[in-house]
């Protein structure tokens, strides 16, 4: 007979142990994984995940790519704290890529200290807006925010692919899916010669010390921290639900507004039809990996990022498949929730007991 | 249990270790833009890197290469870990093919699609797919009850305008009441989109079905609807054995080859390629019996007489939507004009999406 049952206590060092538990998992079975493909597991594993970051540039890389995840992954954090699911960071990335995008096509070929700071305002201002649509239906209409942020997700990509052919196309690119390069007063700086990191990187750290301030050093993020154990407590304690409501899904759109306008006016410099690939949904297995917490969420960040990068050096080295990446990201996400279950659950095998005289 | 799981990973660690060996080897890399089993554009450019490979030349690929941010990183990264010559195979890869292209100058590069050569090693190279075109309208044109052709295109960039072109001429050269109607899907490869598309081509009567799009979903729909269909970049002709009447086949092989061991030799230099028939860059899948021998034989000898340049798929008189002249009668359109073809010729239904 097996019986399972909820534990009394977890142990707070254990909750955050699990993810690194997962990853040492995640590793056993992609060893295993790489010896049945007929790959050496020990070189294969070096390739994915040492090689990548073994130099300079491979390290600069490592940041690019996790810039947008942890940013997205920060937003997120408020929304799934307090049980509110917004799946939709991908559109709210793309919506504010679309406004920071246009606001850089405005100024194309001006000069000036504002244009950027602009163009990331627009980008933050448009994330937050497009998010905002998911909560106010749900306030309002109790509507499934899952559904709709999910859904916009295509609206946004849409609208994205709309103006790159058509009205915002480059007028000399012959027609093709894409708009003029950005004028160098719309690019973030460089911050090293011949590294692509970028400034996008500071604005990911402020926004990580941000959420650790607010999340666990004000009235709001103890509101967000109960509302996510206990809606009922919540309401009996008098927390306003709907401003709430609105309030986190503005801060995830504003940061995921802010990753799809860093990627623009980063390394890629244009707006086209693949701003992202899909940095907003990767983003959720960054929030989760990361606990939900800022510092976490920096880590795990890094982790995933390092899944991408390793994908792409396997590949050179081994001719690996590439979706090994997405294997890897798959699994560490399985593990993880694999492991919570054995912290929150205790099995037990239960003896029929014998008759006592 | 923890000191178990100590000793584990350090015994993993320990597996890992460092090693980078640095290699003389002559090696040449791909980008692809999508998986190599996609059966069309990427399948077909893999097949060329496994010619090179066969002529004895070291090759690596790093296929699903996202056209952002990520594909200045691959290329890079290929650059960067001895990779002599570097075969970038989607336009989206233009600018970061530069970009790199200027910090490695002793590393060749060939874009395919585009039309920046910023660098002198960076090389451009497309195929002359509108000849293939010509020869799919002759056999529309002929094999057409409804007059109504149904043709899927992706972006209106002048490849695919040029495509459209080229049919509707040929078709109109043999079937004056023929007219092409167009559904513009805004992708390269997206099956349900593509066969959405089939599907509402055959609704508006079209009996002939063709596509600028590399998915076999349209020829699929096509077989279930019993119309006619032509296959793109390979040959698809299992996926609708009795409906495709011909492929247009991609075939990068020889290129390939031969411009990597110009590079190994030391005589690659810088051009803009743009071979067709001719040079066999554009090939033709076996032609369906059913159209029966009389017009098979037709269009291999329309195919032999592109090939010689004897025929050209722009040949005066051209006139585009409005009634105006764009080639004279006698002349045939110069590269120039080919390479920025942005409006319809007469006979083409619809507006260019602006």
């Amino acid at each position: 007979m097996i019986k399972i049952e909820r534990r009394d206590e977890t142990s707070n060092l254990i909750y955050f142990l699990t993810p690194v538990l997962a990853i040492f998992l995640t590793l056993v079975a992609g060893a295993i994984i790489f010896y049945l493909l007929g790959f050496k597991p020990s070189e294969a594993l070096k390739f994915f995940f040492i090689t990548p970051i073994s130099d300079l540039y491979g390290l600069s890389e490592l940041l690019v790519k996790a810039t947008p995840l942890c940013l997205i992954a920060i937003g997120l954090s408020f929304c799934f704290k307090s049980n509110n699911w917004n799946i939709g960071a991908e559109g709210q990335l793309t919506f504010g890529g679309i406004v920071g995008g246009g606001v850089a096509l405005l100024f194309y070929n001006h000069e000036g200290f504002y244009v950027l700071p602009l163009i990331i305002l627009a980008g933050a201002i448009g994330g937050m807006i497009f998010a905002m649509i998911p909560a106010i239906l749900k306030i309002y209409f109790n509507t499934n925010e899952i559904l709709v942020s999910l859904m916009l997700v295509y609206v946004s990509k849409l609208l994205l692919d709309y103006l790159v052919v058509g009205p915002w196309s480059n007028p000399e690119g012959f027609n093709f899916p894409e708009t003029r390069q950005f004028s160098d007063s719309a690019r973030l700086p460089i911050l090293f010669d011949g590294l692509r990191i970028h400034a996008g990187i500071f604005i990911a750290l402020v926004s990580v010390f941000l959420a650790w301030v607010v999340l666990f050093k004000t009235y709001l993020g103890f509101q967000i921290k109960v509302s996510g154990l206990s809606l009922k407590t919540a309401k009996y304690a008098g927390f306003k639900g709907k401003t709430m409501i609105l309030l986190v899904f503005m801060v995830s759109g504003a940061c995921a507004g802010l990753a799809g306008v860093g990627e623009i006016t980063g390394p890629i410099g244009q707006l086209h039809r693949m701003i992202s690939p899909e940095y907003g949904f990767t983003a959720i297995i960054v929030a989760f990996l990361g606990r939900l917490n800022p510092i976490g969420i920096v880590f795990a960040s890094l982790i995933v990022a390092l899944t991408y990068l390793g994908a792409e050096t396997a590949q050179i080295f081994l001719q690996v498949p590439k979706y090994t990446g997405q294997v890897f990201q798959g699994m560490i996400l399985f593990f993880l929730l694999a492991s919570d279950f054995l912290l929150f659950f205790r099995i037990k095998f239960l003896r029929f007991k014998k008759y006592e005289y | 249990m923890y000191k178990y799981f100590l000793r584990l990973l350090a015994s993993v660690l320990l597996l890992l270790g460092f090693s980078m060996s640095a290699n003389a080897e002559f090696k040449v890399g791909f980008v692809y833009v999508g998986p190599t089993g996609d059966h069309g554009w990427t399948y077909q450019h893999d097949e060329g890197r496994k010619a090179v490979e066969a002529a004895g030349i070291k090759t690596t690929y790093v296929e699903s290469v996202p056209e952002g941010a990520d594909a200045e990183r691959v290329i890079r990264q290929l650059a960067q870990s001895g990779h002599d010559l570097i075969f970038t195979t989607s336009f989206g890869y233009m600018d970061p093919t530069n970009k790199v292209a200027k910090d490695f100058p002793n590393v060749k590069f060939e874009h395919a699609t585009g039309y920046k050569r910023e660098h002198s090693n960076v090389s451009t190279y497309s195929a002359r797919f509108y000849e293939g075109r010509t020869l799919l309208g002759h056999m529309a044109g002929k094999m057409t009850k409804t007059n109504v052709i149904g043709y899927i295109a992706s972006f209106p960039i002048p490849e695919v305008i040029r495509g459209i072109n080229a049919m509707t001429l040929a078709a109109q050269k043999v079937n004056p009441n023929i007219k092409t109607k167009i559904v513009w899907v805004f992708t390269w490869y997206d099956p349900g989109k593509e066969s959405e598309a089939a599907q509402a081509l055959i609704d508006q009567g079209a009996d002939i079905i063709m596509q600028h799009t590399d998915s076999t979903a349209p020829v699929q729909v096509a077989e279930k609807a019993g119309v006619w269909s032509f296959g793109q970049a390979s040959d698809m002709q299992r996926f609708a054995p009795k409906s495709i009447l011909t492929s247009i086949i991609d075939d990068w092989a020889p290129y390939y080859v031969e411009r990597s061991i110009a590079a190994r030799d030391g005589t690659w230099s810088q051009q803009d390629t743009w071979h067709g028939l001719k040079e066999g860059m554009v090939a033709m899948a076996p032609y369906n019996s059913a159209m029966g021998s009389g017009l098979v034989k037709e269009v291999e000898k329309l195919q032999k007489d592109l090939a010689s340049g004897k025929a050209h798929s722009f040949t005066g008189p051209i006139y585009d939507q409005k009634g105006n002249l764009l080639v004279a009668e006698g002349k045939v359109a110069d590269d120039g004009m080919l390479a920025g073809m942005s409006v319809y010729v007469k006979g083409v239904e619809g507006d260019i999406p602006k």
